[in-house]
């Protein structure tokens, strides 16, 4: 489903590649981790497939689709829900909802259907014409993944979608996204919560540096890594201990 | 076109929601016309109507200083406060209680009188006709200065026009003596003037008319299309911060990744921020035509001139939204944009011409108020108001306005893809 081949960024003034040379593939219908310490380059790694960054050097495709040469068909194909909450605060969920699905194409009944069943899965049904600057930081993450989603994407890239969220909101969210992968969609999401990816990723990298140390099956990496008892023991053996503050 | 309809209507939802806001854009800028037409409302009249008050200290006690007096106060201009001393008056004024001090010199009357007299006597002898032909050395006789004082902080358009007046005035006193002084060596009777003083020469101003009626300008046919205008180029300041707003909230890194284009993006910021300004603008024409002569102002005529006024503000508006949409691309923060959106629209309204006329301006800042476009949207409106000119004769100015508003937005379009190219 996506092809990354020698992707490579470098940010202007910047001394050190955020992105660096990396490959990497992902399959179709695969929950795939992208993980690191602050700064490692995942943020950078998801904006460059998303379209928000220029990649310095390198390529991908997404689905068959050239990110150069076919802007528009990638776009329709993919989803996304940033880190921060998106969300005109002055707007109902509802309107909100509405004008990002209209940006994708979806009009009408069809539009409509969608956003109700959608606030309904995510227990906000209540809140649809409330404004959404009102709303708790969960529910806010909730309409955040919503519009990411509305027009049913192949492929959907999740930058940390859980944090600042309660057990509660987090457990719907994740739940819906395996649900959405179950239809078929295919995740890419990074996370500093290396027990959900644990659990919820078919597969992870850990990204040090703009590149990748090491990837492959969660319960794989573990057993690999000697008197390793979970990801976060990895995670650690791979990237150290040492602080990674950026400024 | 399900996009662009979407983009307006989130537009129009997020600026009713506004409702600070909103009340800014509409009542603002009809404070803004109903203050500025008072104030040059009421200039007009300081110079037409209403009676200055003039401290004046007669040194001289004569005919001359008698007609001054006289003429001062016929002029329905000045109301005059005799003085005693010249310091007195002169510290009054210096001080800022008056705007001007007259003070007429010692003997002006007898000094006057004697060199007309003398340079009378000096033509009628050279002709003949004086009975005493002898030359006479010709006594030295001082020139006399009438003295101005005027407050520090009057402006210089009021020094000048009161001094040409006194000026005027003091010609005409000084011809009116000489003819009288020839009617007295010719030995006529002051009864029967032999000399009309009235001046042969005088001026018609000719207005223009439409039909048998004469069009006749008054402060809100100057005031409401210039600060109407300066309304809606004030759109500049908060459609920039509604851009930058966008992107500081992650909605707009939200659309980037979204199959829609940024000239969509822009399209529906346009059409929403267009209707305000044709509202804007619908309520000021209201404020000129029915709340100015509530408040004894001079009522704004629109009779048949609407279409042509709505398309000048239409175009106007088109302009100003270009030019806030650049700016809302470029700027980064709302601490960047508002200032500079504000300031930037003060600068094109003085180079327009909305404060001072454009013909007063230096020869460079009037090559360069070619260039704003509030120079071609306040002539397409003078056009209209004062002129009484068609529709073909505003086609200039209006097809520039659309020009920099297409030139603007393909400038915002082209840095906004250089900026995010992928």
């Amino acid at each position: 489903m996506i092809q990354i081949n020698q992707l490579s960024k470098k940010y202007k003034g910047a001394e050190y590649f955020s992105v660096n040379d990396l490959d990497l593939t992902i399959e179709t219908g695969e929950i795939y981790g992208l993980l690191g310490p602050n700064g490692a380059g995942k943020t950078t790694l998801i904006s460059m497939l998303t379209s928000l960054l220029k990649p310095t050097s390198g390529s991908f495709t997404i689905g068959g689709f050239n990110f150069r040469e076919h802007k528009n068909q990638l776009k329709q194909l993919i989803g996304i829900v940033p880190q921060e909450y998106a969300l005109y605060p002055t707007l109902t969920a509802f309107e909100n909802l509405e004008y990002f699905g209209s940006m994708y194409g979806i009009k009408g009944a069809a539009l409509k259907k969608s956003i109700i069943e959608h606030l309904e899965i995510m227990g906000l049904s209540k809140f649809a014409t409330k404004k959404t600057a009102t709303f708790s930081g969960g529910m806010k993450r909730r309409v955040n993944l919503i519009a990411g989603i509305l027009h049913q994407p192949k492929v959907l890239f999740l930058d940390e979608p859980t944090v600042g969220v309660d057990v509660q909101s987090k457990n719907v969210i994740i739940d819906h996204l395996k649900f959405l992968n179950q239809q078929g969609t295919t995740i890419v999401y990074t996370s500093h919560h290396l027990i959900e990816a644990e659990v919820f990723c078919t597969r992870v990298a850990i990204i040090d540096q703009g590149e990748i140390i090491i990837k492959g099956i969660p319960s794989e990496l573990i057993k690999a890594q000697a008197g390793a008892n979970n990801l976060e023991d990895v995670f650690l053996a791979q990237t150290g201990k040492a602080l990674r503050d950026y400024a | 076109m399900h996009k662009l309809w979407a983009s307006t209507y989130k537009e129009m939802l997020l600026l009713i929601r506004d409702l600070g806001g909103i009340a800014i854009l509409f009542i603002m800028p009809m404070l803004l016309l109903i203050v500025i037409t008072l104030v040059q409302d009421s200039t007009f009249k300081t110079i037409n109507n209403i009676k200055i008050p003039v401290l004046l200290v007669d040194n001289d006690k004569g005919e001359v200083s008698k007609s001054i007096i006289d003429n001062l106060s016929e002029s329905n201009s000045f109301e005059i406060l005799q003085k005693t001393t010249e310091d007195e008056a002169k510290n009054a004024v210096f001080s800022g209680k008056y705007q001007l001090a007259i003070i007429i010199p010692e003997n002006l009357s007898a000094s006057l009188q004697k060199k007309v007299n003398q340079n009378v006597e000096g033509i009628l002898s050279k002709f003949g006709l004086e009975e005493d032909n002898s030359l006479v050395e010709k006594e030295a006789i001082p020139a006399k200065e009438v003295r101005l004082y005027f407050d520090p902080a009057t402006q210089l358009s009021f020094k000048s026009s009161v001094k040409n007046g006194i000026d005027k005035m003091i010609s005409k006193i000084e011809t009116q003596s000489i003819y009288k002084a020839f009617q007295t060596e010719l030995g006529e009777e002051d009864a029967v003037p032999i000399f009309d003083t009235e001046s042969f020469i005088s001026f018609k101003e000719v207005r223009q008319t439409k039909g048998n009626r004469e069009i006749i300008p008054n402060s809100a046919q100057h005031n409401v299309p210039a600060w109407a205008l300066f309304a809606i180029f004030f759109i500049v300041v908060p459609l920039s911060i509604n851009l930058v707003k966008e992107k500081n909230q992650g909605t707009f890194v939200r659309l980037r990744t979204q199959p829609v284009n940024y000239a969509t993006v822009l399209g529906g910021k346009t059409i929403v921020y267009l209707v305000v300004c044709l509202i804007q603008f619908t309520l000021m024409l209201l404020v000129g035509i029915f709340l100015f002569p509530a408040i004894g102002l001079p009522q704004l005529d629109v009779s048949g001139k609407l279409p042509m006024l709505y398309a000048v503000a239409l175009f106007s508006g088109l302009a100003a939204i270009g030019l806030g949409l650049l700016l809302g691309t470029i700027a980064k923060t709302q601490e960047q944009s508002a200032p500079f959106g504000a300031i930037m629209v003060v600068i094109l309204a003085a180079l327009g011409g909305v404060w001072v006329p454009v013909f007063v301006m230096p020869k460079l800042m009037q090559s360069i108020s070619k260039i704003s476009p509030m120079n071609w949207g306040l002539e397409a409106f003078y056009d209209v108001f004062l002129r009484n000119v068609n529709f073909v004769k505003i086609l200039p100015e209006i097809s520039l306005l659309l020009l920099f508003f297409i030139i603007t937005i393909l400038i915002a379009i082209i840095y906004n893809q250089k900026k995010n190219a992928v």
